[in-house]
């Protein structure tokens, strides 16, 4: 609390201070966006005013810019229009579309950036890594993991202390776990959204069941591989065939609520929502790895930092120092305390911050320890669009006017369709 | 007689420049560009006809949305239309607590089409959300009102029905206000039912104002497309999606300028039309005094 009171004092003196004093200072703006609950806007501000404390020669000018569909847009049309920011915290799965519309610059121009970068979880680097360069710097990440409520799970006469480990005990428990009052369910036993990020919780049952959706060079898809349609027939059969899941498309935003209504016994859900579901459950809840098909597995998630073209050389040294800074072991703990991102470098996790978080909440140990099976999450050129029509496909298929098998084999035709431009070069 | 009308072009000057600059700059504009493709990075935009007209017809997204958006207009314009109209009828009487009765009508027309979306987001809620609730009461089960493709779409429509009904409220209401009481008394002298008092002198003299009213019912039916964004996203796949948010989608998602300029100019064209067959049919049965 401290803290963050003195960070905003900080703000404010910064924004009293005649404008002639920084006169002589480099100017580094960058957006960012808020994508989960919790006092996002304020750490930021914070971390922003120790920097300039630290670094006097640097003005630093933090934008929210709205979610990340937003600033996306505010970015490239800023960009475009030649009046843009020189960082911003975009997706990590952008990196393609940025780069064929030659909009950022590479992160890995000195062997003292290569050891910067080589700190971080190789899972969270993936995604930013194209054609031999760095593009995207982790920042705020995540991953999905499992939610449940121990209550539900002892009144079921499950172990609260376990989390189901394979597909099939994953059903099992699910079945068990739905409650009905006559023909009305009261309480499912599973629920994974499917709005939103259709494509993203798919990926997770894709990388369990062994398989891949797209190509390193995010060139091509690979819709109708086997993997693909076995998960997909999971996720299906867990309401055709176990009766345990919700007819229909469930959303995005109602699911964390659902949970904590004590509707739905298990979620799958962004850890981005943890410091949420922590605040707000009243019952005992767990946080479970993923369930294995063949492997375990889980797609990455959440934002990195983007460098856009046309800084001066005091700019991109000033963004540079910025980064290095903010991306810290020490700060990156208090960003992950603070918000429920996964610190993003080993080192983080070593540090007291980080070691008296987990003690207090063994939970949050949970996404690190998944990260070793983590796969890059799925991410093509144009992905925007690619992944629109994937989730519309999940969906048709998800809601049973498409058989799972038609509805992959139309996804893959509409991906190649948009890809094929991509191809040649 | 010249100083009189450079005196006149001067005064309507200022209207005239907001109104090409704003207007019909980018409709030019929007036209020009459906015609070139989309730059990328360094490629510029090269010149290809008609190509990205035909491309629109191949694009399965863009028939839907058609589609959805007819539906839309064609259920969404009639109902609001009517329910106006009742609610004009129904308040213009000396009902007790009149005002108060006109004031609820009229409230959704003040609140934020964003605001109202999450009002109806909370009541489309499955389980817990106020419809389910009412449900519940009566022994029904859990609804999901926006993840079904039966009920996604008309959902829609009933927060755009009941947004829009208050609004043309005010102009029926006002429209009855000024209509002279003596028709109603010879009406009564004469002996006419209430009915057809109605339909033979009532309807025929708010003709000018059902005009309007329709014509700002169209319009609103192809803009209004905040609740989409805030509710649905236009899912669960495509169910809910209509012509402007794709075209919002294609050009600010998927950066695809090109396609979006051209559903843009499709847009155009349909609201001309639109727009041209109510003042030429609808018009030439309005009566202005």
């Amino acid at each position: 609390m401290s803290i963050s009171r003195r960070a905003l004092l900080a703000t404010s003196a910064t924004l009293a201070m005649p404008a002639i004093a920084r006169a002589d200072t480099t100017t580094v703006e960058f957006y960012f966006p808020v994508a989960v609950g919790g006092p996002v806007t304020k750490v930021i501000d914070g971390f922003a005013a120790d920097f300039m404390k630290e670094n006097p020669d640097v003005t630093l000018k933090p934008v929210y810019a709205g979610n990340y569909t937003d600033t996306l847009t505010k970015a490239v049309t800023a960009t475009k229009a030649g009046q843009g920011p020189q960082l911003a915290v975009l997706l990590s799965t952008d990196a393609f579309s940025l780069i064929d519309d030659e909009l950022i610059v590479p992160f890995d121009n000195t062997a003292d950036d290569k050891a910067w970068l080589a700190g971080f979880y190789l899972a969270f680097m993936a995604n930013g890594q194209i054609n031999g360069r760095t593009w995207g710097v982790p920042f705020q990440r995540s991953t999905i993991v499992m939610y449940y409520n121990k209550d539900a799970f002892k009144e079921a006469g499950l172990d609260p202390e376990r989390a189901p480990a394979t597909w099939a005990e994953h059903a099992d428990y699910a079945s068990t776990l739905t409650k009905r009052e006559g023909d009305r369910v009261t309480r499912w036993g599973v629920q994974i959204p499917a709005t939103g990020f259709t494509y993203w919780l798919l990926q997770a049952m894709v990388s369990e069941a062994g398989g891949a959706m797209m190509t390193d060079n995010g060139t091509k898809v690979t819709f109708t591989d086997p993997a693909v349609v076995d998960a997909l027939q999971y996720w299906v059969d867990l309401n055709k065939v176990h009766k345990a899941h919700a007819p229909g498309i469930v959303d995005w935003g109602v699911t964390p609520r659902d949970f904590l209504e004590g509707k739905a016994a298990m979620i799958w859900h962004t850890t981005g929502n943890l410091t949420n579901i922590r605040t707000n459950a009243k019952f005992p809840f767990g946080v479970g790895m993923l369930p294995a098909g063949k492997r375990r597995g889980s797609p990455t998630g959440g934002g990195n930092f983007y460098a856009f073209k046309g800084m001066t050389p005091a700019q991109q040294a000033a963004s540079g120092r910025f980064l290095k800074w903010v991306t810290a072991p020490e700060r990156a703990a208090a960003w992950g305390v603070a918000t429920g991102y996964v610190a993003t470098s080993p080192a983080a996790w070593q540090t007291q911050t980080m070691k008296d978080y987990v003690a207090g909440f063994p939970a949050a140990a949970v996404a690190r320890d998944q990260l070793q099976y983590a796969v890059p999450e799925f991410s093509t050129h144009d992905n925007q669009r690619v992944v629109t029509l994937l989730d519309d496909e999940l969906q048709a298929a998800l809601l049973g006017t498409k058989t799972v098998k038609a509805a992959l084999e139309d996804a893959q035709a509409g991906a190649t369709r948009i890809l094929r431009p991509f191809q040649k070069s | 007689m010249r100083r009189e009308s450079l005196w006149a072009w001067a005064l309507i000057l200022p209207a005239l420049v907001m109104l090409m600059a704003f207007t019909h700059w980018p409709a030019v504009a929007t036209l020009w560009d459906s015609l070139y493709s989309t730059p990328r990075g360094s490629r510029p935009p090269v010149f290809v006809g008609g190509a990205n007209f035909r491309d629109l017809l191949d694009d399965p997204v863009f028939l839907t949305v058609l589609i959805n958006n007819a539906w839309y207009a064609a259920v969404t314009i009639p109902a609001s239309v009517a329910l106006s109209l009742l609610m004009a009828l129904s308040v213009n009487t000396a009902l007790p607590g009149r005002s108060l009765v006109r004031m609820a009508y009229f409230t959704p027309t003040i609140l934020p089409m964003i605001a109202v979306a999450n009002i109806w987001l909370f009541f489309f809620t499955p389980d817990y959300g106020l419809f389910d609730q009412i449900l519940s009461v009566f022994g029904g089960g859990r609804h999901n009102w926006l993840g079904q493709m039966s009920t996604a779409l008309p959902a829609m429509m009933a927060v755009a029905v009941w947004k829009e009904a208050g609004f043309f409220m005010i102009f029926y209401l006002a429209a009855l206000q000024s209509m002279p009481p003596d028709l109603a008394e010879v009406g009564r002298l004469e002996g006419s039912s209430r009915w057809s008092f109605f339909w033979r002198v009532t309807w025929p003299l708010l003709m000018p104002t059902t005009l309007f009213v329709m014509v700002n019912a169209v319009i609103n039916a192809f803009r209004l497309i905040d609740h989409v964004v805030v509710m649905t996203r236009g899912g669960p796949n495509n169910a809910t999606n209509l012509l402007l948010y794709h075209i919002y989608e294609t050009g600010f998602r998927f950066w695809d300028t090109a396609a979006a300029a051209t559903m843009t100019v499709v847009l155009l064209v349909v609201l001309a039309v639109i727009a041209g067959l109510q003042f030429g049919l609808l018009g030439r049965r309005a009566h202005y005094r």
